[in-house]
Protein backbone atom coordinates (compact mmCIF):
# COMPACT_ATOMS: atom_id res chain seq x y z
CA UNK A 1 0.00 0.00 0.00
CA UNK A 2 0.90 3.22 -0.79
CA UNK A 3 0.28 6.68 1.23
CA UNK A 4 0.65 9.34 -1.64
CA UNK A 5 -2.47 7.87 -2.96
CA UNK A 6 -5.67 9.62 -3.14
CA UNK A 7 -8.80 9.00 -0.72
CA UNK A 8 -10.43 8.17 -4.48
CA UNK A 9 -7.12 5.92 -5.53
CA UNK A 10 -6.94 4.09 -2.65
CA UNK A 11 -10.64 3.09 -3.01
CA UNK A 12 -10.25 2.75 -6.77
CA UNK A 13 -12.89 5.09 -7.49
CA UNK A 14 -12.68 7.47 -10.29
CA UNK A 15 -11.64 10.96 -8.98
CA UNK A 16 -15.19 12.61 -9.15
CA UNK A 17 -17.95 14.39 -6.83
CA UNK A 18 -20.54 11.71 -8.07
CA UNK A 19 -19.85 9.01 -5.66
CA UNK A 20 -21.43 5.24 -6.48
CA UNK A 21 -21.96 5.23 -2.52
CA UNK A 22 -22.03 1.14 -3.04
CA UNK A 23 -18.89 0.93 -4.51
CA UNK A 24 -17.33 3.05 -1.62
CA UNK A 25 -18.84 0.93 0.80
CA UNK A 26 -17.74 -2.72 -0.52
CA UNK A 27 -14.49 -1.27 -1.40
CA UNK A 28 -14.03 0.71 2.30
CA UNK A 29 -15.21 -2.95 3.76
CA UNK A 30 -12.30 -4.92 1.87
CA UNK A 31 -9.87 -2.96 2.68
CA UNK A 32 -10.79 -2.72 6.34
CA UNK A 33 -10.77 -6.51 6.99
CA UNK A 34 -6.90 -6.28 4.58
CA UNK A 35 -5.59 -3.40 7.18
CA UNK A 36 -6.93 -4.31 10.74
CA UNK A 37 -4.76 -4.66 13.57
CA UNK A 38 -6.01 -8.03 14.72
CA UNK A 39 -4.62 -9.12 11.80
CA UNK A 40 -0.97 -7.87 12.64
CA UNK A 41 -1.21 -9.28 16.09
CA UNK A 42 1.18 -11.61 15.89
CA UNK A 43 3.65 -9.41 13.37
CA UNK A 44 6.54 -6.96 15.06
CA UNK A 45 5.52 -3.64 16.33
CA UNK A 46 6.88 -2.04 13.75
CA UNK A 47 4.59 -3.26 11.29
CA UNK A 48 2.01 -3.36 13.64
CA UNK A 49 2.26 0.24 14.00
CA UNK A 50 1.99 0.50 9.63
CA UNK A 51 -0.82 -1.21 10.34
CA UNK A 52 -2.60 1.15 12.75
CA UNK A 53 -1.64 3.59 10.05
CA UNK A 54 -3.32 2.10 7.22
CA UNK A 55 -6.33 1.60 9.48
CA UNK A 56 -6.42 5.14 10.91
CA UNK A 57 -6.15 6.31 6.83
CA UNK A 58 -8.40 4.04 5.75
CA UNK A 59 -11.14 5.43 8.31
CA UNK A 60 -10.19 8.80 7.18
CA UNK A 61 -10.56 8.16 3.81
CA UNK A 62 -14.24 6.84 3.68
CA UNK A 63 -15.66 9.56 5.87
CA UNK A 64 -13.80 11.91 3.78
CA UNK A 65 -15.38 10.49 0.66
CA UNK A 66 -19.07 9.58 2.13
CA UNK A 67 -19.41 13.46 3.40
CA UNK A 68 -21.18 15.35 0.76
CA UNK A 69 -18.63 18.51 2.27
CA UNK A 70 -16.13 17.06 3.30
CA UNK A 71 -15.91 15.02 -0.21
CA UNK A 72 -16.11 18.47 -1.91
CA UNK A 73 -13.02 20.22 0.26
CA UNK A 74 -11.15 17.19 -0.54
CA UNK A 75 -11.65 16.84 -4.39
CA UNK A 76 -10.66 21.14 -4.43
CA UNK A 77 -7.57 20.35 -1.87
CA UNK A 78 -6.13 18.30 -4.90
CA UNK A 79 -7.09 20.87 -7.06
CA UNK A 80 -4.73 23.29 -4.64
CA UNK A 81 -7.50 25.20 -2.80
CA UNK A 82 -8.75 25.48 0.59
CA UNK A 83 -11.96 26.08 0.22
CA UNK A 84 -13.14 26.66 4.12
CA UNK A 85 -10.13 28.78 4.92
CA UNK A 86 -11.32 31.05 7.95
CA UNK A 87 -10.38 34.35 5.96
CA UNK A 88 -12.90 33.45 3.03
CA UNK A 89 -15.72 35.19 4.76
CA UNK A 90 -17.68 37.05 1.21
CA UNK A 91 -20.43 34.75 0.13
CA UNK A 92 -23.08 35.57 -2.25
CA UNK A 93 -25.04 38.49 -0.51
CA UNK A 94 -28.18 36.99 -1.08
CA UNK A 95 -27.45 33.50 0.22
CA UNK A 96 -26.53 35.08 3.28
CA UNK A 97 -29.21 36.86 3.10
CA UNK A 98 -31.23 33.77 3.30
CA UNK A 99 -29.38 32.39 5.87
CA UNK A 100 -30.37 34.87 8.25
CA UNK A 101 -34.12 34.38 7.44
CA UNK A 102 -33.67 30.43 7.77
CA UNK A 103 -32.01 31.41 11.06
CA UNK A 104 -35.80 33.89 12.23
CA UNK A 105 -37.51 31.26 11.01
CA UNK A 106 -36.03 28.62 13.29
CA UNK A 107 -35.79 31.11 16.32
CA UNK A 108 -39.83 31.73 15.34
CA UNK A 109 -40.37 28.02 15.44
CA UNK A 110 -38.47 27.59 18.76
CA UNK A 111 -40.20 30.33 20.49
CA UNK A 112 -44.04 29.14 18.93
CA UNK A 113 -43.02 25.58 20.13
CA UNK A 114 -44.38 24.97 16.90
CA UNK A 115 -43.23 21.22 15.20
CA UNK A 116 -45.65 21.58 11.80
CA UNK A 117 -43.12 25.39 11.35
CA UNK A 118 -40.14 23.15 11.96
CA UNK A 119 -41.00 20.08 9.41
CA UNK A 120 -41.97 22.96 6.76
CA UNK A 121 -38.54 24.39 7.63
CA UNK A 122 -36.68 20.91 7.57
CA UNK A 123 -38.23 20.19 4.13
CA UNK A 124 -36.93 23.44 2.20
CA UNK A 125 -33.22 23.08 3.79
CA UNK A 126 -33.05 19.48 3.26
CA UNK A 127 -34.15 20.44 -0.52
CA UNK A 128 -31.78 23.47 -0.61
CA UNK A 129 -28.96 21.00 0.25
CA UNK A 130 -29.91 18.74 -2.31
CA UNK A 131 -30.15 21.48 -5.22
CA UNK A 132 -26.37 22.72 -3.92
CA UNK A 133 -25.30 19.24 -4.23
CA UNK A 134 -26.49 18.68 -7.62
CA UNK A 135 -24.54 22.55 -8.65
CA UNK A 136 -21.36 21.24 -7.37
CA UNK A 137 -21.38 17.56 -8.94
CA UNK A 138 -21.92 19.71 -11.91
CA UNK A 139 -19.29 22.36 -10.98
CA UNK A 140 -16.92 20.00 -9.93
CA UNK A 141 -17.12 16.78 -12.67
CA UNK A 142 -18.21 18.59 -15.67
CA UNK A 143 -17.72 22.43 -15.67
CA UNK A 144 -14.16 22.34 -13.93
CA UNK A 145 -14.94 25.48 -12.63
CA UNK A 146 -13.45 24.99 -9.01
CA UNK A 147 -13.74 28.82 -7.74
CA UNK A 148 -17.55 28.35 -8.26
CA UNK A 149 -17.39 24.61 -6.76
CA UNK A 150 -15.59 25.82 -3.61
CA UNK A 151 -18.47 28.55 -2.70
CA UNK A 152 -20.89 26.03 -3.68
CA UNK A 153 -19.19 24.13 -0.60
CA UNK A 154 -19.20 26.90 1.46
CA UNK A 155 -23.09 26.98 1.29
CA UNK A 156 -23.06 23.12 1.69
CA UNK A 157 -21.48 23.83 5.00
CA UNK A 158 -23.83 26.27 6.33
CA UNK A 159 -26.79 24.26 5.04
CA UNK A 160 -25.43 22.02 6.99
CA UNK A 161 -24.91 24.03 9.91
CA UNK A 162 -28.86 24.90 9.79
CA UNK A 163 -29.84 21.49 9.62
CA UNK A 164 -27.93 20.38 12.48
CA UNK A 165 -29.74 23.27 14.50
CA UNK A 166 -33.47 22.33 13.74
CA UNK A 167 -32.22 18.77 14.83
CA UNK A 168 -31.54 20.64 17.87
CA UNK A 169 -34.82 22.65 18.37
CA UNK A 170 -36.61 19.01 17.38
CA UNK A 171 -35.07 17.66 20.05
CA UNK A 172 -35.52 20.60 22.70
CA UNK A 173 -39.26 20.48 21.38
CA UNK A 174 -39.79 16.13 22.50
CA UNK A 175 -38.05 16.55 25.66
CA UNK B 1 -14.41 25.49 25.85
CA UNK B 2 -14.06 28.11 28.51
CA UNK B 3 -14.62 31.47 27.77
CA UNK B 4 -12.76 34.47 28.70
CA UNK B 5 -14.84 36.88 31.16
CA UNK B 6 -15.01 39.99 28.50
CA UNK B 7 -16.93 37.08 25.95
CA UNK B 8 -18.96 36.05 28.30
CA UNK B 9 -20.31 39.81 29.38
CA UNK B 10 -20.55 40.36 25.52
CA UNK B 11 -22.53 37.03 25.35
CA UNK B 12 -24.80 37.35 28.27
CA UNK B 13 -25.47 41.25 27.52
CA UNK B 14 -24.68 42.24 24.03
CA UNK B 15 -25.03 45.37 22.88
CA UNK B 16 -26.48 46.88 19.57
CA UNK B 17 -28.51 43.86 18.98
CA UNK B 18 -30.84 44.73 16.19
CA UNK B 19 -31.25 46.15 12.81
CA UNK B 20 -31.42 49.47 10.69
CA UNK B 21 -33.23 50.22 7.50
CA UNK B 22 -31.35 48.35 5.10
CA UNK B 23 -32.22 50.34 2.00
CA UNK B 24 -31.78 53.73 4.40
CA UNK B 25 -29.51 56.45 2.98
CA UNK B 26 -27.44 56.89 6.35
CA UNK B 27 -27.12 52.89 6.66
CA UNK B 28 -24.78 50.23 5.21
CA UNK B 29 -24.79 46.81 5.61
CA UNK B 30 -22.05 44.26 5.64
CA UNK B 31 -23.10 40.36 6.11
CA UNK B 32 -20.69 37.66 5.75
CA UNK B 33 -20.16 34.09 6.95
CA UNK B 34 -17.72 32.01 8.09
CA UNK B 35 -17.60 28.60 6.40
CA UNK B 36 -15.36 27.30 8.68
CA UNK B 37 -18.49 26.95 11.08
CA UNK B 38 -21.58 28.22 9.33
CA UNK B 39 -21.61 31.50 11.20
CA UNK B 40 -23.27 34.44 9.88
CA UNK B 41 -23.28 38.12 11.08
CA UNK B 42 -25.11 41.27 10.21
CA UNK B 43 -23.51 44.37 11.06
CA UNK B 44 -25.04 47.78 10.01
CA UNK B 45 -23.32 51.28 10.50
CA UNK B 46 -25.32 54.69 10.62
CA UNK B 47 -23.50 57.35 9.80
CA UNK B 48 -24.32 61.13 10.77
CA UNK B 49 -23.82 64.11 8.42
CA UNK B 50 -20.41 65.16 9.83
CA UNK B 51 -19.29 61.66 8.34
CA UNK B 52 -18.77 59.92 11.71
CA UNK B 53 -20.47 56.81 12.34
CA UNK B 54 -23.54 57.71 15.25
CA UNK B 55 -24.38 54.02 15.97
CA UNK B 56 -24.26 50.40 14.97
CA UNK B 57 -26.21 46.82 15.05
CA UNK B 58 -25.62 43.80 14.50
CA UNK B 59 -27.16 40.27 14.43
CA UNK B 60 -25.02 37.34 14.74
CA UNK B 61 -26.00 33.58 13.95
CA UNK B 62 -22.99 31.56 15.55
CA UNK B 63 -21.08 30.68 18.87
CA UNK B 64 -20.40 33.12 22.14
CA UNK B 65 -17.08 34.42 20.30
CA UNK B 66 -18.56 35.47 17.44
CA UNK B 67 -21.44 37.38 19.06
CA UNK B 68 -18.77 38.56 21.10
CA UNK B 69 -16.60 39.54 18.48
CA UNK B 70 -19.52 41.32 16.47
CA UNK B 71 -20.95 43.05 19.83
CA UNK B 72 -17.17 44.33 20.65
CA UNK B 73 -16.81 46.16 16.93
CA UNK B 74 -20.34 47.84 17.22
CA UNK B 75 -19.19 49.59 20.22
CA UNK B 76 -15.36 50.53 18.68
CA UNK B 77 -16.94 51.61 15.53
CA UNK B 78 -19.09 54.42 17.25
CA UNK B 79 -17.85 57.83 16.65
CA UNK B 80 -15.21 57.00 14.66
CA UNK B 81 -14.83 57.88 10.50
CA UNK B 82 -15.18 55.59 7.96
CA UNK B 83 -11.48 55.42 7.13
CA UNK B 84 -10.89 54.53 10.88
CA UNK B 85 -13.86 51.60 11.30
CA UNK B 86 -11.45 50.44 8.08
CA UNK B 87 -8.68 50.42 10.37
CA UNK B 88 -10.45 47.59 13.29
CA UNK B 89 -8.14 44.51 12.85
CA UNK B 90 -8.98 41.00 14.00
CA UNK B 91 -5.94 40.95 16.33
CA UNK B 92 -7.22 43.87 18.24
CA UNK B 93 -10.71 42.29 18.57
CA UNK B 94 -8.92 38.76 19.12
CA UNK B 95 -6.86 40.40 22.10
CA UNK B 96 -9.66 42.49 23.53
CA UNK B 97 -11.64 39.18 23.99
CA UNK B 98 -8.66 36.80 24.91
CA UNK B 99 -9.67 34.20 22.13
CA UNK B 100 -8.06 31.07 22.03
CA UNK B 101 -6.32 30.18 18.43
CA UNK B 102 -9.55 28.06 17.38
CA UNK B 103 -12.41 31.31 17.75
CA UNK B 104 -10.02 33.70 15.98
CA UNK B 105 -12.14 33.22 12.58
CA UNK B 106 -14.60 35.02 14.80
CA UNK B 107 -12.91 38.07 15.38
CA UNK B 108 -11.97 37.73 11.00
CA UNK B 109 -15.51 37.37 10.56
CA UNK B 110 -16.11 40.97 12.78
CA UNK B 111 -13.22 42.49 10.49
CA UNK B 112 -15.09 41.98 7.61
CA UNK B 113 -18.12 42.50 8.36
CA UNK B 114 -17.43 46.40 9.22
CA UNK B 115 -15.59 46.16 6.48
CA UNK B 116 -18.47 44.95 3.70
CA UNK B 117 -20.47 47.59 6.03
CA UNK B 118 -18.62 50.45 5.12
CA UNK B 119 -17.82 49.18 1.24
CA UNK B 120 -21.86 49.02 1.05
CA UNK B 121 -21.77 52.56 2.14
CA UNK B 122 -19.72 53.89 0.26
CA UNK B 123 -21.70 52.27 -2.67
CA UNK B 124 -24.74 53.55 -1.69
CA UNK B 125 -22.98 57.57 -1.96
CA UNK B 126 -20.82 56.76 -4.75
CA UNK B 127 -23.87 56.92 -7.59
CA UNK B 128 -24.56 60.03 -6.47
Amino acid sequence: MDFSQTYFELFGLPQAYVLDRARLDAAYRELQTTVHPDRFAAQPGAEQRVAMQWATQVNEAYQTLKHPVNRGVYLLRLQGIDALAADNTKMSPAFLVQQMEWRESIEDARADKSVTALDALSGDLRAAHRRIEAQLAELIDTAHDFAAASEAVRQLRFMDKLIAEVGDVYEELES
Amino acid sequence: MSYSDKVLDHYENPRNVGSFGKEDEDVGTGMVGAPACGDVMKLQIKVGKDGLIEDAKFKTYGCGSAIASSSLVTEWVKGKTLDQAMEIKNTAIAEELALPPVKIHCSILAEDAIKAAVADYKQKHSQE
